[in-house]
């Protein structure tokens, strides 16, 4: 999906240190202002999106490494593979679309901006994702997740799919949402209460619920070449925090 | 109201000779501790909730005013004391986690009056620092194994590339005390006093008020385990960035800035939504290992591309000196440690006063297992954990620090009187406060210039105390510890520091 009117860069990380190729980015973003950008062979090198301070489109092919644009503020990035661990660590604004899946902590104290994983991610995924003003990131995962989905979660939106689930087979998550004070969770597919953390609660989808559900799935549809109403045809659970200030009664004053 | 076992630890004493009723203590005081019954022209005070602050004694005109400790005498009990009493009777009535704010108040050793320091006599002179030139400004960062230096036409030129450093006129700086714990008042106090005396003053967790960007060249951002407020901008700003891991009141455990003090600034800058609880949980979740410390060093460095120093602030715990060892090995350019009595805006009681070693041991062991494994070099190491005067600022960088940071000094300076209540958000003298009519108590340009004159106090003593060793600049104290001598401590203890005891040559 690169810019028609520009040529894209083509980078090929081969043998590159990550601080290497994030200062070909570096210049190639801040400096010269490119607005497309394909790095192939990418094996492993960390950071990759950081500190880019222009708009910018970046294909990545290969595996990049851990903490995918962390403290992003930004680009777009499309990988053409897997995720490690930490993707969007802190990141503020723009938009990581994976084909293929994510490790841990994706999405970690995420601020802004929109995480797609066409697959599966790991544990702690969305850990500590915050909302503020216009600010209101987005993780969306095509297939399930591990433990600790959303754990402190205080703002923003976790929607997992679970497109990688085999007929009559169920999200194996457990502690979902513990310490969640803030945001919401839509699971398509069914979960028992102890998978659960304490403090979460299942509430009855409204209108709006229903219409940002179809909105991220026909675009999730879009990213990964899926069918929209297929998914949509499946029931979505909306877990909500049950209290605001779950820590409010802990203390003597 | 329900019946409390809890007696007022504080009493009033008002000299109704002088007093003229004027009601100053009635507006003072933000615990409505002081009453005007104007039938009688006549001020009342309920000592039950006075906190003994000072502020209205300090105000009182005509000197009315006397607050001593409530002399009610429980039954003499070594072990049962008073304050175990009444923490049991509070726990009994709420059932819930006892919370202090300030360093640890209990009578745990503390090494450095057991120190003492050194001066020259007779066989080396001792320098005048009145006339002559004496070096206090210290750099912090990591500092390169050796020095390549090539001869050119234009003389010596250095070869070595440097990493950044932050550049200290004296080797004190304000520890990280955040807008939310502290006033923006307070905060901008300690901004300007770091522009007018060369050092640096720290955000602490929750982020940069944005009329603050402008001392950007004085302040050193942290990023903690909520990361409030920390997106690109912060960390352009900033001249070093200090990933938090651990505070000396409270090693260990998170943070919970109640909903009530997230006002809607403190909700700008922390960006959060305005009242709700800022939870700042216990570790890192992308810090599980020293691999994963090194992993988030490199990635604030490739955010600020490599122009700023990346350290890490930690509490002295038991194993502090391998913990301080990986650490370095995982690319810190600093580490700052916080002893067992360092301050906070609000902890566990019992974790304050329990968890943790003191800062001098913390300190000396971490210098001699740097320096064991050669790496000394690679980081900065700043102390902290209640500095509370130049001679403390002296022993510790005797004992291995470059450098201090110092929260509750700074605090007093700005006129805290050590009441401990700063997590109840009334703090009368403006310090500790998000509320309009206590901040407005602390004028920053009176707060900037009490600041600057005690970090210009400390530095001439610090100066005068160098001379009188025949040392002219602060880097040769470092380490030295043969300017040390311990009065009163065990061998272990001795060992532990790594000083002679005083006497013994």
């Amino acid at each position: 999906m690169a810019s028609m009117e520009t040529a894209t860069l083509e980078i090929d990380a081969t043998g590159l240190h990550y601080r290497q190729l994030n200062t070909q980015l570096r210049e190639a973003v801040n400096r010269d202002g490119i607005p497309s950008i394909a790095i192939h062979n990418v094996y492993g090198q960390r950071y990759l999106g950081t500190d880019l301070h222009q708009p910018v489109e970046i294909h990545i092919h290969g595996t990049p490494g851990n903490d995918l644009g962390s403290f992003m503020d930004g680009p777009r990035i499309v990988v053409h593979g897997n995720a490690q661990d930490g993707c969007g660590n802190t990141m503020n604004e723009g938009e990581v679309i994976i084909h293929g899946r994510a490790g841990d902590v994706t999405g970690h104290s995420m601020r802004g901006g929109k995480i797609w994983v066409r697959d599966d991610v790991g544990y702690r995924v969305g850990i500590h994702m915050k909302a503020y003003q216009d600010k209101r990131p987005i993780i969306i995962i095509g297939g399930t997740a591990q433990h600790f989905l959303g754990e402190y979660m205080a703002g923003g939106v976790l929607m997992v799919l679970g497109l990688s689930l085999r007929p009559g087979e169920h999200h194996t998550a457990s502690y979902i949402g513990t310490g969640m004070h803030g945001g919401t969770m839509y699971i398509r597919g069914e979960l028992a209460d102890h998978q659960l953390g304490k403090g979460v609660g299942r509430v009855p989808l409204d209108e709006a619920d229903e219409h940002l559900i179809a909105d991220l799935v026909h675009r999730y549809a879009a990213h990964f070449d899926r069918d929209a109403a297929e998914i949509l045809d499946g029931s979505f659970i909306k877990l909500v925090p049950l209290s605001l200030r779950p820590y409010g009664r802990l203390y003597a004053y | 109201m329900t019946f409390s076992m809890l007696t007022p630890e504080f009493r009033i004493e008002r000299d109704q000779e002088r007093c003229i009723a004027c009601q100053v203590c009635v507006r003072q005081c933000a615990n409505d501790i002081h009453d005007y019954e104007a039938d009688e022209d006549w001020v009342y005070s309920d000592h039950s909730r006075c906190v003994g602050c000072h502020r209205c004694v300090t105000l009182c005109p005509t000197g009315a005013l006397t607050v001593r400790e409530n002399p009610l005498d429980f039954r003499r009990n070594a072990n049962w004391t008073a304050t175990r009493l009444r923490d049991i009777y509070k726990q009994a009535e709420t059932g819930g986690i006892l919370l202090s704010g300030m360093g640890s108040d209990q009578a745990h050793p503390i090494y450095f009056d057991h120190l003492l320091l050194n001066a020259s006599q007779v066989t080396n002179p001792s320098i005048d620092p009145l006339r002559e030139p004496m070096e206090l400004r210290t750099y912090i960062g990591r500092k390169p194994d050796r020095l390549e230096v090539s001869r050119g036409p234009g003389g010596l030129r250095l070869e070595t590339q440097m990493a950044p450093q932050l550049v200290l006129e004296t080797p004190i700086m304000f520890s990280a005390m955040s807008y939310g714990s502290i006033s923006y008042n307070a905060c901008l106090s300690l901004a300007r006093a770091a522009q007018r005396s060369g050092i640096m003053y720290n955000t602490g967790e929750g982020g940069l008020h944005r009329d603050l960007y402008e001392y950007g060249s004085y302040t050193i951002a942290q990023v903690a385990s909520g990361r409030f407020g920390v997106h690109s901008e912060y960390l352009e700003t900033a001249a070093a960035l200090e990933i938090k891991i651990g505070q000396g009141a409270k090693p260990g455990i998170g943070g919970h800035l109640p909903g009530e003090k997230v006002s809607a600034d403190v909700s700008r800058t922390r960006m959060i939504p305005e009242g709700t609880d800022a939870l700042s949980p216990a570790p890192h979740h992308d810090i599980y290992s020293i691999e994963d410390l090194s992993q988030l060093i490199n990635a604030l460095k490739e955010a600020t591309d490599y122009k700023k120093p990346v350290g890490i602030k930690i509490a002295a715990v038991h194993n502090i000196a391998p913990i301080a060892s990986g650490i370095a090995r995982a690319g810190a350019d600093y580490i700052a440690i916080d002893g067992l009595r360092g301050g906070t805006g609000a902890a566990p009681t019992i974790i304050r006063n329990n968890v943790g070693i003191p800062i001098e041991l913390a300190i000396a062991a971490v210098d001699t297992r740097l320096r064991q494994e050669g790496i000394r070099n690679q980081v900065s190491l700043i102390a902290a954990g209640s500095i509370r005067n130049s001679g403390d600022v002296m022993k510790i960088v005797a004992l291995g620090a470059d450098a201090v940071y110092i929260g509750t000094s700074a605090l007093v300076a700005m006129g805290c009187h050590l009441c401990q209540k700063c997590y109840t958000g009334k703090c009368n003298w403006g310090l500790a406060t998000q509320d309009p009519y206590l901040t407005k108590r602390l004028n920053p340009e009176i707060g900037s210039r009490r600041l600057a004159n005690l970090i210009r106090a400390w530095s001439l003593e610090i100066k005068e105390m160098l001379g009188g060793m025949g040392i002219n600049a602060i880097e040769s104290l470092r380490s030295n510890r043969d300017h040390l001598r311990g009065v009163g401590l065990n061998q272990g203890e001795l060992d532990a520091l790594g000083v002679k005891a005083a006497g013994m040559g």
